[in-house]
């Protein structure tokens, strides 16, 4: 999140990163994708690197959001649908109305989550939502008569806000079907969804509200920026409030780094992009992926909770 | 170059987190990460595979986090090939340039068994399972990248040509 927080990505570039979700760039209409740490350092010293030209899958989404629904949902319906190797060493292309009215929060978190397709990149056409949030670069546009290996379209209006069940990112149910599921802790945070607005609407969610005893809620603002707005605008006082931890900017316990790292059997809701058998902790732990709005009701209820049931 | 060993097998989808848990990301040296190759997915592993084993799994192996502690716990665990349908886009990538030996093969993936007895002649592609008394073929790597592999990893190549 930090590197287009300071205008160090551009819609145009081509960025190579030592991290998986580099791919979260593509919401700007850069090329973007990740590699390990030689391939970065080989680039660094050399100034060069190999890419083979991945074939292109499209993806149309139209329709309207229902409430509560947004970026990360279309993001795991997604997977769901074409699984976790659907888009292996391939182009992925988010486009349709729903894309084109998607905040720019949403897209980021959309394309973060490519690479739980194994997407080799992905790309958003630039637009006027894009040049709002950066002004220089350059705003290619898809070809007319662009070839592309696949072309999914789906109208996401019946949509309900989703959940990726243990241990795979393409394991997605609706939330509504996860009602009996008990959660031991809820973390709201990460490269997918610890931007701004996503600590907004957990904080609607939380405002005047305790969360359920038996639960952590642990909060972790995505860049120091972002930490110092939530400040600002009175988000963090929600959250404390409520019963909630907050942490330090960092990835925390999205891969089981620290501050809510989970003991054998304890399950968490979060608002992470991977699922996998001891990705947060214990290998006999369980992790549900949400938006922060499932994660946010599900801490108050301690079990899996559709934002509604709260307001 | 000629390889042989036993196979271990896996299924679909062996991410990063099981070939090498963050919980032990706090080191870069192979001889400490072997010992905790594979654990979350097999945790006897580490104790019963043999230098030059190989590893034969389903689609999408190494899919996940792009840390390179992944095929450097593996080649350092003594093993000497992973063999997959598919291999996850960044896995594949740093096996290359760590100099771990892999190998496409969808056949290969399905008929061989656990314990099978496996001959790889990397240069040809060709993969004989000799307890089955079969031959298969895995798809070519690009020449450039067959340099890469030949010099033993990206770090050599590029100290050789430059």
């Amino acid at each position: 999140m930090l590197l287009p927080e300071a205008g160090l990505v551009k819609p145009g570039d081509l960025v190579i990163g030592a991290d998986s979700h580099t791919c979260t760039y593509g919401a700007l209409g850069a090329f973007s994708t990740g590699v390990g740490s030689t391939d970065l350092a080989a680039v660094m010293a050399t100034g060069k690197c190999w890419l083979k030209v991945p074939e292109s899958i499209k993806f149309i989404y139209k329709g309207r959001l229902k409430k509560w629904v947004g970026g990360k949902d279309i993001i795991l319906y997604t997977i769901g649908k074409i699984g976790v190797d659907g888009a292996v060493y391939k182009a992925m292309e988010f486009s349709g109305p729903v894309i084109k009215n998607l905040p720019m929060d949403d897209r980021f978190t959309m394309c973060n989550m490519a690479i739980e397709a194994g997407g080799k990149n992905v790309i958003i056409e630039p637009d006027e939502i894009t040049s709002v949030y950066v002004k220089k670069g350059k705003f290619y546009k898809s070809d007319r008569n662009a070839v592309y290996s696949k072309t999914y379209e789906y109208d996401i209006s019946k949509l309900e806000p989703q959940v990726a069940c243990p241990h795979l990112p393409g394991n997605v149910k609706a939330v509504t079907k996860l009602r009996k599921v008990n959660i031991d802790q809820s973390f709201i945070g990460s490269c997918t969804n610890g931007r701004l607005s996503d600590l907004r609407i957990a904080a609607r969610i939380l405002n005047g509200k305790k969360i359920n005893s038996r639960v952590r809620l642990i909060v972790i603002p995505a860049t120091q920026k972002i930490y110092l707005a939530a400040l600002k605008e009175g988000l963090l006082e929600i959250f404390l409030k409520a019963g909630g931890a907050i942490n330090t900017p960092s990835c925390g316990p999205c891969l089981g780094g620290h501050s809510g790292i989970l003991a054998e059997g304890e399950v968490c809701i979060a608002t992470t992009n991977r699922n996998f058998r001891a990705r947060m902790g214990h290998p006999k732990s369980f992790v549900y992926l949400s938006n922060a709005a499932v994660a946010a009701a599900s801490a108050i209820k301690g079990r899996i909770t559709h934002p509604k049931e709260i307001i | 170059m000629k390889l042989k060993g036993k196979a271990h097998k896996f299924g679909n989808n062996v991410n990063t987190d099981e070939i090498i848990p963050a919980r032990y990301l706090n080191t870069t040296d192979p001889k400490i990460l072997w010992k905790h190759c594979m654990e979350d997915a097999d945790s006897s592993f580490a104790s019963k595979v043999k230098k030059g084993d190989i590893i034969v799994a389903g689609k999408n192996f190494g899919c996940g986090s792009s840390r390179e502690h992944a095929p450097v716990a593996i080649k350092a665990c003594g093993v000497s090939c992973v063999i997959a349908e598919s291999f996850a886009r960044i896995f594949y990538r740093n096996s290359i340039n760590i100099g771990l030996p892999i190998l496409e093969s969808g056949v290969a993936s399905k008929s061989i068994m656990a314990s099978d007895l496996v001959e790889i002649d990397l240069n040809l592609g060709i993969i004989k399972n000799v307890t089955k008394n079969e031959q298969y073929k895995a798809r070519a790597f690009p020449k450039f990248m067959q340099k890469i592999i030949a010099a033993g990893g990206l770090m050599r190549y590029i100290k050789a040509h430059r």
